[in-house]
């Protein structure tokens, strides 16, 4: 479980909309970037950013990655937090940018900036307590666990407190919400068959629970799911819960 | 080959060395408030160990009952014992099925315990209550095949001797010093999942299990 | 059973079209999955457990040295016969050595994984000895001519038809069922005779107390028991990693262990083995060795990181929850270990040259570095062998650099060179979003991915675009 080291509300915050996102799905980084400011914080999206530099920490390749990381902390200066519409590029920084700078003198810095690092849901939940009131018509939902989200930054019941608190959505558990949906990256072009069986049965959960839409906190899940349902012309939408959550609470005072 | 010794102990000994941890403060799980002496019958009733209660009078009765249920023409017992001589002392009264005593090596008594015998009494060093299993010390009056060859196997167990965990068990038992050739946790009749995951009883070890719990 | 084929991707799709094989594990694997959920309905006990059961065998690593000659000393003083062997050859000969000695024509075993790591049925045999398997799963792929497919469960991968059909086949007067109570009983009364005529019993170590000179072995069958105890010896084979500090450790070690694996409090029997038959006892081996095996031990020990894997107690939760294996089962792995465990143990132990293509089985789910009883961080391991494959940290690993690929260096240099430059990272994404969308799906890497997904669209604005047209700062 992250803990925040920061007391109360912030005043501002830092927002890391991923490479993924920045590429594909542009506006759900985008709603992620509204919630913050309708619970009622200052958003500031560095533009020197990238990428968190996870496919290639994850396939041996360290120093790129160091390379990479550099980069991204010399875009966020301020001590503000810095948040990510993404369980997995959140626990690449958080997790693993320590580790791979251990036993270096840039640790103290690259520690500072990782104690920083959240994902979203969890600080829409524990950092601005956001109340959420649902003016949307009926619906079924479900949701994807995705990995690292659960199992590196601890998020689990967030993302799910949050879909509950929407009067008129009902939340349906899918079997093996929780199992992996078979990206894991560079994952799904090294050991393609394997992770295909996985979409197709993660597809196949989700269908089964007669769901209308599945929502994840990680787009690379939900690319992955999406692509598999798309191409299985299943009856199902998916989203970044944050486009989701955004569209049931409508158009906002300001 | 004191080579291989050295060359193993050698690489160990050049190794980076990594610091040597302290064990956390730790209190062996107990679930429930429930006595010792219940979860234990409920943890080994539900993998099919039976548990009769009795007293140490009564004792030998409840062996010949149990011997008549489960259709036993003999049983394997170490007369030396205060539970063999209860049953001697029982059965000169009135005779039941034909007390065998374990009284030579293995290798004399291998066929007959292998094919002709039907069930074995033990005592116990007492059972464990939070994961439901009985303590079994072979000695030399019960030696350590008497639990396991004969299909049914009857254990007696004096309910005070109760423990909650392994870890009470060996410091109360002085377990960790010193220790019989051979000790032995058991809990519940033999069993195996490797069929389909499907739960089979009776595979190599006795096919029952019955715990005679006395209870004075 | 199709043979499967060496490299491990073609293994594993093999396997993914063994309907059979999918079904059974998906099955199996989900019911071991919440069983393990249930014995442990408490977070906090949880993870107290498993930072216990961690510091045990850490601080017996950590004086593993010491620990073992002190094991060695207090076994030899109650009368074990101790040997030490580097390499499964070495091991395979002392063995053999020692049956010859005794005349010994067959020895009758319980399940040992260490013995798979020697090849030790198929090397007896060689050497007129047989080799007879007592464990119903074991004993059910022996008859078939296969390997274990599962550490715990080894013939979890057979039908209850198709293992009625092998013992009407194998075993002389057993009719066709497909009861598993019947197929269970017909193993129990053929084994039975062959406990009582084997010349020689043989096991494998759970734990291995050094404070006793204890040998632990839980089972929940009774074979363990009866091949230890029946025949007049009994040889024991144990991977130096399994000794720990003291008797008393085994108590939340097999907790952990029982728990974790088949969602059991404990295991029917745990045979706690101290001494052979005294001159006074009726019963037990008149003779007990231990070989201690190395095989790469020593060499994972020298590296802080991959030593961590030396904590395993062989309880298969890491590869009950992978999703990876529970679709293609064990025998795709290729080597002796299969799920995460063996994706961290066979490139250690075969070399990265032979067993390194299984280091990509891994989507790095990270369950079961999540579910390891003693918090072995499996998901970081597979990472740290795909690095020492890539670019080996001088000779820590087998065969470390072999899987260095030129092409892959060029892709991640230029990967770095774009994205730790916010001007290229600009200037490459554009270019990406102005034509990725006219990439043909047959190209490699889209070829893979759009085999079961649509193809991924670029979005045609930037986010950065869009954050400025509507007022976000970016500074």
């Amino acid at each position: 479980m992250s803990k925040s080291p920061l007391p109360g509300r912030p005043e501002t915050v830092y927002y890391f909309p991923t490479c993924l996102i920045d590429l594909f799905y542009p506006e759900a980084g985008m709603a992620g970037i509204e919630l913050l400011q309708r619970a009622g914080t200052k958003v500031v999206m560095p533009t020197k950013q990238s990428c968190c530099g996870q496919p290639a920490r994850n396939c041996g390749y360290y120093e790129e990655a160091r390379a990479v990381a550099r980069a991204q902390l010399a875009a966020f200066p301020n001590d503000w937090p810095i948040v990510v519409p993404s369980g997995s590029c959140a626990g690449m920084m958080k997790k693993h940018y320590p580790e791979l700078f251990a036993g270096t003198p840039e640790l103290p810095k690259i520690q500072a900036f990782c104690d920083r690092v959240f994902e979203l849901t969890w600080f829409l939940v524990h950092k601005m307590d956001i109340k959420l009131v649902d003016k949307g018509e009926p619906i079924k939902v479900t949701w994807h666990g995705s990995c690292h989200s659960m199992r590196e930054m601890g998020v689990i019941e967030e993302p799910k407190d949050l879909l509950r608190s929407l009067s008129n959505v009902t939340l349906l558990e899918a079997e093996h919400e929780k199992e992996c949906c078979g990206f894991g990256g560079t994952f799904s072009v090294r050991l393609p068959e394997v992770s295909a069986a996985m979409v197709t049965d993660k597809v196949g959960s989700i269908v089964a629970t007669g769901a209308t839409e599945v929502v994840s906190g990680d787009m690379g899940c939900m690319m992955n799911i999406s692509g598999a349902m798309k191409k299985a012309k299943a009856p199902v939408r998916g989203r970044h819960i944050a486009e989701f959550l955004l569209e049931r609470i409508g158009k906002g005072d300001a | 080959m004191s080579n291989a010794r050295s060359a193993i102990l050698e690489r160990l000994r050049k190794a980076p060395k990594k610091p040597i941890p302290e064990l956390p403060a730790w209190q062996p799980y107990q679930s429930t408030t429930e006595p010792a002496f219940e979860r234990f019958r409920r943890l080994i009733t539900a993998v099919r160990g039976e548990v009769i209660e009795t007293t140490r009078a009564n004792l030998a009765a409840t062996v010949r009952q149990v011997l008549a249920d489960k259709q036993c023409q003999n049983l394997l017992y170490a007369p030396k014992t205060d539970i063999g001589k209860a049953l001697d002392d029982a059965w000169d009264a009135e005779p039941g099925p034909q007390l065998v005593a374990y009284d030579r090596p293995i290798e004399e008594m291998k066929a007959l315990m292998i094919n002709n015998i039907d069930a074995g009494i033990t005592g116990t060093m007492g059972a464990i209550a939070d994961t439901g299993s009985l303590i079994v010390w072979p000695t030399v009056e019960e030696p350590r095949l008497m639990s396991l060859v004969p299909p049914l196997h009857i254990a007696v167990l004096e309910v005070s001797k109760m423990f909650d965990s392994f870890t009470e068990a060996v410091a109360k038992l002085g377990w960790n010093k010193n220790p019989p050739g051979n000790t032995l946790l058991i809990s519940g009749p033999s069993k195996t999942a490797d069929i389909e995951g499907i739960l089979c009883f009776g595979v190599h070890g006795p096919k029952q299990l019955v715990i005679l719990a006395v209870t004075d | 059973m199709p043979e499967l084929s060496h490299d491990f991707e073609h293994a594993a799709v093999e396997a993914l079209g063994n309907k059979q094989l999918r079904t059974n594990l998906r099955r199996v694997m989900t019911g071991l999955i919440n069983k393990r959920a249930a014995q442990f309905p408490d977070f906090d006990e949880l993870q107290a457990l498993r930072t216990r059961g961690a510091a045990i065998k850490d601080r017996a690593l950590a004086k593993l040295p010491d620990l073992l000659v002190q094991l060695e000393q207090n076994l030899i003083a109650k009368g074990f016969h101790v040997h030490w062997a580097q390499s499964v050859e070495e091991g395979n000969k002392i063995i053999l050595d020692i049956l010859k000695k005794a005349n010994a024509r067959s020895i009758i075993k319980g399940k040992s994984m260490v013995s798979e790591e020697m090849h030790f049925n198929h090397f007896l045999e060689e050497n007129g000895v047989k080799a007879l398997e007592s464990d119903l799963g074991e004993y059910i792929i022996q008859l078939a001519g296969e390997t274990p497919s599962h550490i715990v469960m080894p013939a979890i991968h057979k039908n209850k038809d198709q293992i009625g059909k092998l013992f009407q086949e194998k075993i002389d007067g057993q009719p066709y069922t497909e009861d598993p109570d019947e197929l269970t009983a017909a193993a129990r009364r053929v084994l039975r005779q062959l406990f009582a005529s084997a010349d020689c019993g043989f096991s494998g170590v759970n734990f291995a107390a050094a404070d006793t000179g204890t040998l632990v072995l839980i089972s929940n069958e009774g074979n363990g028991r009866m091949s230890t105890h029946l025949p007049s010896m009994h040889i024991a084979l144990m991977g130096i990693e399994k000794c720990i500090e003291r008797l008393e450790d085994v108590g939340p070690l097999i907790s952990l262990a029982c728990r974790s694996a088949t969602g059991q409090p404990i295991t029917t029997y745990v045979n706690m083995i101290s001494g052979p038959r005294k001159s006074n006892e009726k019963d037990g081996p008149k003779e007990v060795h231990l070989v201690l095996l190395d095989n790469g031990r020593t060499k994972i020990y020298q590296d802080p990181e991959l030593r961590e894997g030396l904590r395993c107690i062989r309880c298969a939760a890491c590869m009950n929850h992978c999703p990876v294996y529970t679709r293609i089962g064990g025998h795709a792995y290729q080597y002796t270990y299969p799920g995460p465990i063996g994706e961290v143990l066979n490139p250690q132990m075969q070399g990265i040259e032979k067993a390194g293509d299984v280091l990509h089985a891994s989507s790095l789910c990270g369950r079961c570095s999540e579910v390891c009883p003693v918090k072995i961080p499996l998901a970081d391991l597979i990472v740290r062998l795909r690095r020492e494959a890539i670019r080996p940290a001088a000779d820590a690993v087998k065969g470390g650099g072999s899987r260095k690929s030129n092409m892959e260096d060029v892709i991640w240099f230029g990967w770095k060179t774009m994205y730790a430059s916010p001007l290229l990272y600009r200037w490459g994404t554009w270019w990406l979003r102005k034509i990725g969308n006219f990439m043909p799906a047959g190209i490699p890497l889209l070829k893979q991915w759009t085999s079961v997904r649509s193809k991924p669209q670029f979005a045609s604005r930037s986010i950065y675009d869009l954050a400025r047209e509507r007022g976000i700062r970016d500074e």
